[in-house]
């Protein structure tokens, strides 16, 4: 992995992308590493669109605000159409195909097609599409330890949601064999 | 030190507060700093504190008057309109010699502006935040870290010198989460003996006052409030210096674009460019001793702010005309990029491509 890496995920509102940023923030600070989690604030509510900039890095991070991101997750259509020309060339987009049909048409990326939300929904885990994609993301970049995943999303899940955590864990794992 | 944990500036700021002895809060919700009074509303009650969500910035304000006068460690925060409402309160903090922590999460303006980060408020924090001759004590963090560690300083150097201090943050910082650590719980601050807690017949009675009809008392007054400000000036100027060493193209700026410009500096240091950054930590008192330091060795300065030019201003003080002080800034709630930035340090340096 680079030295420092900047994700940024992008979707509607309701899809979990602050939370998604959320278990890569705790699994790099359960890596050590130096980290920041900068969500889009204002009247953006479920159904809106939704943005958080995600900085992963050995050093101390200067801006949080992603605009140059090394990897996308976009969980609709505006958000690819919006930041795919943004990501650094040799960067990564993940792309959730059950929410976007379309192919991103730029050659210099490398881009994961995942049907995110159907798989989500086929096993009754209807949040946590964007979970699987990270899942996939761990599997193409290693972005930290296996057990830093584990730690980061357990973490990110209050006591009182614990039957949540199985659905994420194994949202997780399904994007890893993805 | 503990664990480090992953906070939000704004409850960051809430914590730290609580864990420096602040056990009264008072406050009205506004965008971009609601979450600090969620968080005091959470925890205060179970520390044994008050929270009160006054019916007003302007209720709020006179509320920290009032426990403060009592000797207690007390707070309030907002974002930039309500501040101005604060601003008759804080006014009269400042000419009753009372410490407080006043927090301002600032947002576009003026007016009602916008609700995204902005730093409009650097000339009111530092210049004018009420009428009459008096300061503030302003601190600007650029990290979550910065603003644990900068709550327990503004009380410390407040209560010092009698003076109220702010954390001049803004909407990124309010919102973003970093890994902070928060230091082992400390004492609830300096002795107060002037403060009006019952003298229960054992001394003098204490009056905390702002009103003296004698031009001459009051000019006494603040004669000597004055002599406070010169020591705080001549001892509690902070600022980083980045990449300084050798620098030649000297980028200023404080809280959030200051984590910008630090990218760019770097950035340009990769191109070749002998940039640096001076950032200020203390807005009041301006860290005028680095600025002056950096001088001989500076071909030019750029100031970076997130509004239309303020700070600008006292570099170009302290500068005195010596060397040229150039200024980029974003305003209305937009956070210039590093790329923006790196643009203006090339300009700077006549290396445009």
């Amino acid at each position: 992995m680079a030295k420092t890496m900047n994700v940024l995920l992008a979707g509607f509102g309701g899809q979990g992308i602050l939370f998604a940023g959320k278990t890569i923030a705790y699994s790099a600070l359960m890596d050590g590493k130096e980290l920041s989690w900068l969500p889009s604030y204002g009247p953006e509510m479920r159904g809106g669109t939704c943005n958080c900039s995600v900085v992963v890095s050995d050093e101390p991070i200067g801006s949080p605000l992603v605009t140059a991101p090394d990897v996308l997750v976009a969980m609709n259509l505006p958000s690819l159409d919006k930041f795919v020309n943004a990501v650094v060339p040799g960067g990564t987009i993940l792309v959730d195909s059950s929410m976007i049909n379309k192919k991103v048409e730029r050659t210099d990326v490398n881009v994961y097609y995942v049907d995110a939300t159907k798989i989500a929904d086929e096993n009754n885990m209807h949040s946590c599409a964007i979970i699987i994609l990270i899942g996939k993301m761990f599997k193409e970049l290693g972005f930290c330890s296996k057990e830093a995943l584990d730690a980061g999303i357990r973490k990110c899940i209050p006591a009182k949601k614990a039957a949540m955590l199985d659905l994420n864990l194994k949202a997780l794992e399904i994007g890893q064999n993805s | 030190m503990a664990e480090k944990v992953l906070m939000k500036g704004n409850e960051a700021l809430a914590e730290a507060a609580i864990q420096c002895g602040c056990k009264h809060y008072f406050g009205y919700p506004i965008t971009p700093q609601t979450e600090v009074a969620a968080y005091m509303s959470k925890r205060l009650p179970k520390e044994g504190g008050v929270f009160l969500q006054a019916e007003s910035e302007i209720a709020a304000v006179n509320m920290v008057l009032g426990a403060t006068s009592a000797g207690v460690r007390a707070m309030t925060s907002s974002s930039s309109p309500g501040i101005s409402l604060k601003s008759e309160g804080v006014s009269y903090i400042g000419g009753s010699d009372l410490p407080a922590l006043i927090i301002n999460v600032q947002r576009g303006g003026p007016g009602l502006g916008g609700i995204q980060p902005s730093q409009s408020d650097y000339w009111q924090a530092t210049k004018a935040l009420g009428h009459g001759d008096f300061q503030l004590f302003v601190l600007a963090p650029s990290t979550i870290q910065e603003m644990v560690d900068f709550v327990s300083l503004a009380y410390e150097v407040g209560e010092k010198y009698r003076v109220p201090a702010m954390i001049l943050s803004d909407g990124m910082l309010g919102q973003m989460m970093e890994p902070v650590e928060f230091p082992t719980k400390k004492d609830g601050g300096a002795e107060k003996p002037w403060a009006t807690n019952g003298h229960q017949n054992k001394r003098k009675k204490n009056i905390i006052n702002s009103l003296y009809i004698q031009p001459e008392e009051l000019e006494n007054l603040i004669r000597e409030r004055y002599q406070r400000y010169e020591q705080i000036k001549a001892n509690e100027q902070r600022a980083e210096e980045f990449m300084m060493e050798d620098a030649e193209y000297v980028v200023v700026a404080f809280g959030a674009s200051s984590r910008v410009s630090r990218s760019a500096v770097m950035q340009a240091r990769a191109e070749g460019i002998k940039a640096g950054l001076i950032r200020p930590i203390t807005l009041w008192p301006f860290p005028e001793k680095f600025i002056k330091k950096s001088i001989p060795n500076t071909k030019k300065y750029l100031c970076v702010e997130m509004n239309m030019g303020q700070m600008v201003d006292d570099v170009k003080l302290v500068v005195n005309g010596e060397r040229e002080v150039g200024f980029f800034g974003r305003t209305g709630g937009v956070i210039p990029t590093p790329a923006e930035v790196l643009d203006q340090i090339r300009k700077m340096a006549g290396k445009e491509n």
